[in-house]
């Protein structure tokens, strides 16, 4: 059942609750994790975005006419505090189930622990792939597009530009190795022509940003790509604008037009990288004005790509009560799979077969408009296109 | 050819960079002694001060140069305020005790960053004259860049003219050497200390707002940093500006290089390169063995078995924590659970401290082995969980006794900077090899049948973590103990009656391995996964404020400093965001009120009481 307010409302009233009445029962409490402290940039306004649509959703006399909470924690990016929380949470404040996270290695910890307590948890932002493949569990389902699927939006352009040698530049953790790695996998198989010249790893917040652009320059590269994020971009940025290293080069980087990322780049933003992210300031659609017009309301401020996913998070989670009818673990984690829920970026399901969401991104070409970076020429790519096979999956994924 | 010279300049301005932030931790180190783990919080506000200064300057290189002053004189007077406020206070409190304060000023400072400037990273709009380039080599080289090249040495020449032409310079010369003679010769010490803890946070501030046309002024700087000056200080030779400069030059080329040769390498080579440098010259590049510190000849109290009534209170804890399982709910007895795991893990690293007197930067390098271990052996022997936990203190063990071979030799911030080294380079390893699982570490690490309900598991940890706790303390009141203490206290007496103090020193780092080890191994099944954070530098920090929190000479200490450690964290992240403010402004609270420590402070109030 695709999740609007209408069939909110529908669900409200077809169990006798008034609807904008106050909800009748015990509230339902979601219990949430993140990284509020390791890294606010993006968790803060994240934070914002499930506030938002909590108000919304019990504005309208909440779920099932229960009313929805939110005991959120912060984990400060350790994931074996993360595990302890998820404890605190299920046996302390009685939650009903587990969600959000920001790191990859503190969403597989909350992952294994709900499986071992058979919870359901149900993760935001963590990108790695081992969270829906490798790792992948019945009780685990993640919301936003996996580094493969990152990787694979990107691709489809790149793929089209006439360079052949490229180098890549990502941090040396998880995420950077595997987006470099299904970046260079996908994009050889379209186009066995190009080669890979150069490889520069940088140390997650602590770039050498002159000594890694002049390495990546004295390669002579045609096009690079680029996973570096935060305080490292912007320093990669600034030493690449003055050494001449993006003059006559295509660039292809993973989630530099996310606002959060983009902003700090203000007037040095280099124009025509091939990015995915949210232009924020463009788009024009019903979904997205509505929920830009309340955040903007409600915080004075434009949503950032954390917003969306805090926002859509909560969303994503009710559809399943709203199918299931309840927030058994047992019965959440049967409907999820095919429920259906609104977001920001329009209809999302949740996969069957591997409980990834179908959520997107934009896929575009940054630009300068009044001193500010921001995305032009600008899709929505539907996160169920850029899925690899369902044998591919099966292959990962353990029974 | 032409890459080589860009990378050459390209490594210069990084050296001076690196240079600027490491010569105020040094000339702080040299003069106090002051472990200042705070010196990166003074780099971050010297990069946002410099933000707000320069965003609403007219954006030319004359207001630019002023602005930066001023952001540098804006960290020094922060600095001046801090040396008053706090670490004046504690001067004569056992050695490292410092940096516990410092670690309360790094907590209050990152939330007090967040609240003033914001979640987002700032940076500052570069005017054309900070993009410009200079054509080199057929490449373009930025301007900035060699503006940097020429301030590092400018600046260690200032300092040098400054400690060496001065009368000023000459009263902080003799207080490096001898401060109790200074004293004794009418100089004012405070006033002389409090300038120079100033004009070390004057150049971590100017470092931070040099650092800001480059990059932006974020809230990760002070960590990232940190690090990173204390390698190169520790290169050097602590409390040696030329050993820094000369030291943050190695550094800088071998990472401008490194980018080019090894790309893969980033997260360890600066470790590397320390850990042979202090190999070859165990006092860094130009440092010279430590002067017998302010304390010379000061020994330290004769640690006995606790009075009557704290065994009395000893009982009724251990009591009330045999019962906890009749009584407490699941929540309250994973707290307890992780409790007693923080508990064994400060008391191991305490041995070390404490009666080795030998402290630890990298004590948690013991507890990941231990975590990975147990990993290794449910996952990979697929074998139940007691195998786990005797084969995790034993390796842990035998590797400690294998690394405490190639360091007993060194003392002091050495030695604590070597064990750190080691464990960056461990935590390396493990994130980046495929067989430790690399960032997203080994899953399904979960106790076997028999022990997973949470009162089961509860009791195995508390006879396991106290026990362990016990015994440790059994251990130091034993003969060995006190040849232990001995060796530390005066080593060439207790080699005059035939000790061996590099082997007591090796057993007790063995001895402190495999207790970390049980630690961690403890740790892996009860949270069910091991990540390389389990090693990393912010867990062997943790160890040392417990130990230090509690007190380093007293058996209690580690035990007292764990549990309320935990205890205020789990309090504390529950109820508020601002968790970090309130625990600093706690442990600066403790850390004034209790200059022994906690438990060391009980121990004085009775022993007042009684006389």
């Amino acid at each position: 059942m695709p999740l609007t307010r209408r069939a909110i409302l529908a669900g409200a009233a077809a169990l006798g609750t008034p609807a904008l009445a106050a909800a009748q029962g015990a509230p339902i409490r979601i219990g949430e994790i993140n990284s509020y402290t390791a890294i606010p940039a993006f968790t803060l306004p994240y934070r914002n975005g499930w506030q938002l649509a909590l108000e919304q959703l019990n504005a309208m006399g909440g779920v099932l006419g229960r009313k929805l909470e939110v005991i959120s924690r912060d984990d400060a990016g350790k994931p074996q505090d993360a595990v302890r929380i998820a404890g605190e949470l299920l046996d302390g404040e009685r939650v009903d189930l587990l969600a959000g996270g920001y790191l990859s290695n503190v969403g597989l910890a909350i992952s294994d622990y709900a499986l071992h307590r058979k919870r359901l948890y149900v993760a935001g932002e963590p990108l790695t792939d081992a969270l829906v493949w490798e790792q992948g569990n019945r009780t685990c389902f993640r919301l936003r597009p996996s580094t493969y699927m990152q990787a694979a939006m990107l691709v489809e352009d790149a793929a089209k530009l006439p360079a052949k040698r490229w180098v890549s530049v990502a941090p040396n953790y998880e995420y950077g190795t595997s987006a470099v790695k299904w970046f260079k996998q996908l994009l050889a198989e379209r186009r066995p022509d190009v080669q890979f010249v150069a490889e520069q790893w940088p140390a997650l917040g602590r770039i050498d940003a002159g000594a890694t652009v002049a390495a990546l320059e004295a390669a002579r590269p045609e096009a690079i790509f680029n996973v570096t994020f935060g305080p490292d971009l912007t320093n990669f940025v600034r030493q690449g604008n003055t050494r001449g290293l993006f003059e006559g080069r295509s660039v292809v980087s993973v989630l530099t037009g996310e606002p959060e990322y983009l902003e700090p780049l203000g007037e040095e933003t280099p124009p025509g990288w091939l990015v995915t992210g949210y232009p924020v300031n463009s788009v024009t659609d019903p979904a997205n004005t509505a929920f830009i017009q309340a955040y903007k309301a409600r915080f004075n401020e434009t949503p950032k790509m954390g917003s969306v996913v805090g926002y859509a998070l909560i969303f994503s989670i009710v559809a399943g009560i709203l199918k299931a009818g309840g927030t058994g673990t047992e019965a959440l984690c049967d409907a999820l799979p095919g429920a259906t829920f609104a977001t920001p970026f329009g209809q999302v399901t949740w996969r069957a077969i591997d409980h990834q969401s179908t959520l997107g991104t934009y896929v575009g070409r940054t630009a300068l408009a009044n001193g500010q970076g921001t995305m032009v020429d600008w899709r929505y790519v539907d996160g169920a296109s850029v899925m690899p096979s369902d044998a591919f999956v099966r292959r990962l994924r353990p029974a | 050819m032409d890459v080589f010279l860009i990378q050459l300049l390209t490594g210069l301005a990084g050296a001076s960079s690196l240079f600027l932030v490491a010569a105020g931790l040094t000339v702080i180190f040299g003069v106090t002694r002051v472990v200042n783990f705070s010196h990166g919080s003074l780099f971050m506000l010297g990069a946002y001060l410099a933000w707000s200064i320069l965003t609403r300057l007219p954006p030319d290189p004359a207001w630019y140069a002023l602005g930066v002053a001023g952001a540098a004189l804006a960290t020094a007077g922060i600095g001046v305020l801090l040396e008053i406020g706090l670490l004046r206070r504690i001067y004569r409190a056992p050695e490292l005790f410092q940096l516990l304060a410092t670690f309360g000023v790094v907590l209050v400072v990152q939330d007090l960053t967040l609240l003033i400037w914001g979640p987002g990273d700032l940076t500052l709009p570069r005017p054309p004259w900070l993009r410009a380039f200079v054509p080199i080599a057929d490449a373009m080289f930025p301007r900035y860049d060699l503006i940097l090249i020429v301030i590092g040495p400018l600046v260690l020449a200032a300092l040098w003219l400054l400690f060496t032409r001065t009368r000023w310079g000459t009263l902080v010369r003799a207080a490096t050497e001898d401060r109790d003679m200074v004293a004794a010769l009418g100089v004012d010490q405070r006033l002389l200390f409090t300038l120079v803890f100033g004009l070390g946070a004057g150049l971590a501030g100017l470092g931070g707002a040099l650092a800001l046309p480059d990059g932006s002024a974020n809230l990760q700087m002070d960590l990232s940093v940190i690090t990173q000056a204390f390698v190169v200080v520790v290169v050097g030779g602590m409390g040696s500006l030329p050993g820094a400069w000369l030291a943050a030059l190695l550094i800088a080329l071998l990472e401008s290089f490194g980018v080019l040769l090894l790309p893969r390498a980033t997260l360890v080579l600066m470790f590397v390169v320390m850990a042979a440098v202090l190999a070859v010259r165990p006092h860094g590049l130009l440092g010279r063995p430590q002067a017998p510190a302010r304390e010379s000849g000061q020994s330290f109290a004769l640690i006995r078995p606790a009075s009557a009534p704290l065994r009395a209170l000893a009982l009724i804890l251990l009591v009330a924590a045999i019962a906890a399982p009749f009584v407490a709910g699941p929540f309250l007895l994973s707290v307890l659970t992780e409790a007693l795991i923080a508990m064994l893990f400060a008391a191991s690293l305490h041995v070390m401290m404490g009666p080795g007197g030998m402290a630890s930067f990298g004590h948690a390098a013991w507890f990941g082995i231990g975590a990975y271990v147990a990993a290794a052996a449910a996952k990979g022997l697929l074998a139940p969980m007691p195998v786990g936990l005797l084969l995790a203190p034993l390796l842990a063990g035998v590797l400690a006794l294998a690394f405490g071979w190639f360091v007993v030799r060194l003392s002091g911030i050495y030695f604590a900077m070597l064990t750190l080294a080691f464990a960056q380079i461990l935590w390396a390893a493990a994130s980046q090899s495929d067989a430790t699982g690399g960032d997203n570490g080994i899953l399904g690490v979960w106790p076997d049948a028999w022990a997973q309900d949470p009162r089961v598991f509860y009791a195995v940890a508390l006879v396991l973590c106290a026990g362990g706790a016990l015994a440790l303390r059994r251990v130091l009141f034993s003969p060995f103990g006190f040849a232990l203490r001995a060796a530390r206290d005066a080593a060439p007496r207790a080699e005059a009656i035939g000790l061996n103090p590099p082997a007591l020193r090796m057993a007790a780092a063995a001895l402190a391995g495999a207790a970390a080890g049980l630690a961690g191994a403890v740790g892996a099944y009860f949270n069910g996964s091991v990540f390389p954070t389990t090693m990393s530098l912010g867990r062997s920090v943790d160890a040392l404020v417990m130990v230090l929190l509690g007190g380093v000479q007293t058996m209690a200490g580690p035990v007292v400093g764990a549990l309320v450690y935990t205890g205020l964290y789990d309090v504390l992240i529950r109820f508020t965001d601002l968790w970090r403010l309130v625990l600093g402004l706690v442990i600066i609270a403790l850390v004034l009120a209790f200059p022994q420590g906690i438990a060391g402070a009980a121990q004085r109030f009775e022993r007042d009481a009684a006389t």
